[in-house]
């Protein structure tokens, strides 16, 4: 899991990227978002600081899914109107990627499929639709307005240019869900499970006073 | 692998309104929080510590595990950070229930629910229950489990205390209806077009006593709850199972006797008896042996026809240490009218003996008829009779007077649990008669 190394081009630290495929990272100096173009890096403007969060993960925690050992590696934060929560970008030790999302200690794996059918607007969508994935029935659950609050590590795209999108969140009758997320055209897809904090077998996380 | 940062405790704040000091426990999960003092609602996310709402202080309500209590709970810690009465309106009468939430950094929110001493452990159900009937009456499945619905009620927000992750607000209300397969209940809640489900097991108090580690005693259930379950569950089945077992044990008892019974005839002689002949008309049989052991039967049959008998009986031992006595009437009429013939009594009838030791017996007989009429009638009251005596015949009234017996505990059980759903029902949308609680429309 040793991806390519190069200096950041706003401060000229070295860079080293955790992830091979990582499109956008922010610098651990100087807070750089670099953006890599090809074997170019491109710094476009500063990270924000994140809001305080009370997640129990944080960057470079490591954990099993299906047997498969992965490393925390990014993070994008979200807000919707009733709350916040965060997408930890995961890196297997096979070299694919995958999310935990953290909803209020409420914990799902997901991983980016490539959509089997088009999918209608969010104006067409309505809840209680149902669509065929992999062989299951998908029912539309929620229909939620997102709104990008920042990012922090390596992600797989680059997030710059979001900011409020619809999302909309399918579920089976076998707690396997689908997010259909349409911050890009045409959306994209993530599909996965709800996962016990236990079964992630996690370690280095973060560790909460007088608990 | 990185060293764990560490998250300091949350800072407690002053209340906008009174500047009281306002514990936090949720660390960054926390939206609102609850002023005690002033029972105003502060979204501790905004910097100026925006009022939510300010609520009547009358409502409060003390909760039975104080905010702060930590306990283990199967097996993780928990801390209660949330307290809320939520309340529904049936025909006018106003029916509330307590919700706990708990908080562990680590493994999230989780809910105790209390109503008239009846405790639920709810958490958040991921996935999607189908919807489906069970007897022709709404229902859900989930994880192969039906669940048959129960009651459709608004849920209003009557009070709160403490904090939680969401924007919470006395007064708001919505539509909430549970399904239940005691000791589990699947709850939907609906806001606004969207439907949250979770899903409840029913626990004792004393569970909740002993992992919050409270001081004082939690007050007793009263009456039955949705999903509470019932003692008789599975009792009814098992009572029914030991009724067959018993009945296959009785059935082969019965067999046995029947079968191992020698019901050997040791005396059989026919007598003619005429009540107008003068004289003594009891008289003493030939002796005869009863052989092994077990019970002796005497049976009489007469020619008995629109008449009756009356038999003085003794089964007298030879050497006179022993001596059974008994008598019978045997009495037999028959005819016919505008309803077609008709009989009653029966021409023969025998007499069982329990118990009579082996040794020569004789019999002493002394029939009797009629004595009027027999002076009146030309030939007097006769009749032609046959004595019996069997060894050892099969008795089992014992056993028929069992069966009935063996029918008690499952019937017994059987009433007891379908009063126990009775009672449950009772509070539902199914309740037989009575309220017309609000059914979904």
């Amino acid at each position: 899991m040793s991806g390519p190394s190069s200096n950041c081009p706003n401060c000229g630290a070295p860079i080293k990227f955790a992830w091979s495929s990582a499109v956008q990272a922010a610098c651990p100096y100087c807070q750089a978002i670099i953006i890599r173009r090809d074997v170019n890096l491109e710094a476009v403007g500063t990270v924000a600081d994140l809001p305080p969060d009370a997640s129990a993960i944080q960057l470079m925690s490591e954990g099993f899914f299906d047997n498969k050992h992965f490393t925390v590696i990014g993070r994008i934060r979200y807000e919707w109107e009733q709350g916040n929560w965060n997408e930890w970008h995961l890196v297997f030790n096979d070299g694919t990627n995958g999310w935990l999302s953290d909803a209020q200690a409420d914990y799902a794996v997901s991983f980016a499929v490539t959509p089997p059918i088009t999918f209608p607007t969010p104006l067409e969508l309505n809840k209680g639709q149902v669509f065929q994935l992999q062989g299951a029935q998908f029912m539309v659950t929620h229909l939620t307005k997102v709104r990008y609050v920042g990012f922090e590590g390596e992600l797989p795209f680059t997030t710059t240019d979001r900011s409020e999108f619809m999302t909309a969140d399918l579920r089976t009758m076998d707690a396997r869900f689908a997010t259909i997320d349409y911050s890009e055209t045409p959306p994209l897809l993530f599909m996965g499970r709800y996962v016990d904090i236990e079964a992630l077998k996690l370690t280095g996380l973060r560790e909460f006073e007088g608990w | 692998m990185v060293a764990p940062s560490r998250v300091p405790k949350p800072k407690a704040i002053n209340c906008p309104n009174c500047g009281g000091n306002i514990e936090l426990r949720g660390f960054a999960h926390t939206r609102s929080a609850v002023c005690v003092q002033c029972c105003s609602i502060i979204d501790p996310t905004t910097p100026e510590l925006q009022i939510l709402q300010q609520f009547d202080e009358r409502l409060r309500v003390r909760p039975l595990i104080p905010l702060g209590t930590r306990g283990k709970y199967r097996g993780v810690p928990y801390e209660v950070i949330g307290f809320q009465v939520r309340s529904i309106n049936a025909d006018g009468v106003e029916y509330s229930w307590h919700e706990y939430l708990l908080f562990n950094p680590f493994k999230g929110f989780r809910y105790l629910t209390q109503y008239d001493g009846h405790w639920n452990d709810v958490l958040t159900v991921h996935g999607l229950p189908a919807f489906t009937t069970m007897g022709g009456r709404k229902a859900v499945s989930y994880n192969n489990v039906s669940y048959k619905h129960f009651q459709n009620a608004v849920a209003r927000t009557a009070f709160v205390m403490g904090e939680f992750p969401w924007a919470v607000r006395v007064g708001e209300t919505n539509t909430v209806d549970d399904y239940i397969a005691p000791p589990y209940m699947m709850s939907s809640e609906q806001t606004e077009g969207e439907v949250n489900w979770s899903f409840g097991t029913y626990i004792p108090g004393s569970e909740i006593e002993q992992s919050f580690q409270l001081k004082t005693k939690l007050p007793s259930p009263q009456g039955v709850y949705a999903n509470q379950p019932s003692p008789y569950q599975g009792k009814v089945r098992s009572s029914w199972r030991t009724f067959l077992l018993l009945s296959a044990v009785w059935a082969v008892l019965l067999a046995y006797f029947t079968f191992s019974a020698s019901n050997k005839v040791i005396f059989d002689q026919s007598f003619h008896f005429a009540q107008a002949v003068p004289g003594e008309h009891s008289f003493v049989t030939q002796p005869f042996d009863v052989p092994g052991r077990g019970n002796v039967e005497v049976e009489l049959s007469t020619d008995l026809k629109n008449n009756w008998a009356y038999f003085s009986l003794a089964l007298l031992r030879e050497d006179g240490s022993q001596g059974f006595d008994f008598g019978r009437e045997v009495s037999y009429y028959s005819g016919r009218d505008s309803d077609g013939s008709w009989s009653e009594g029966k021409a023969k009838d025998s007499v069982v003996l329990p118990r009579v030791p082996a040794g020569r017996y004789y019999l002493r007989i002394e029939p009797e008829m009629d004595a009027q009429a027999s002076a009146t009638a030309a030939l007097g009251m006769t009749m032609n009779y046959e004595v019996t005596v069997r060894r050892d015949v099969p008795s089992t009234w014992l056993f028929w007077l069992a069966l009935p017996l063996l029918l008690i505990p499952p019937i017994l059980t059987g009433i007891r649990s379908m009063a126990f759903e009775g009672r449950r029902w009772s509070e539902s949308d199914y309740a037989p008669s009575s309220s017309s609680s609000g059914d979904d429309d």
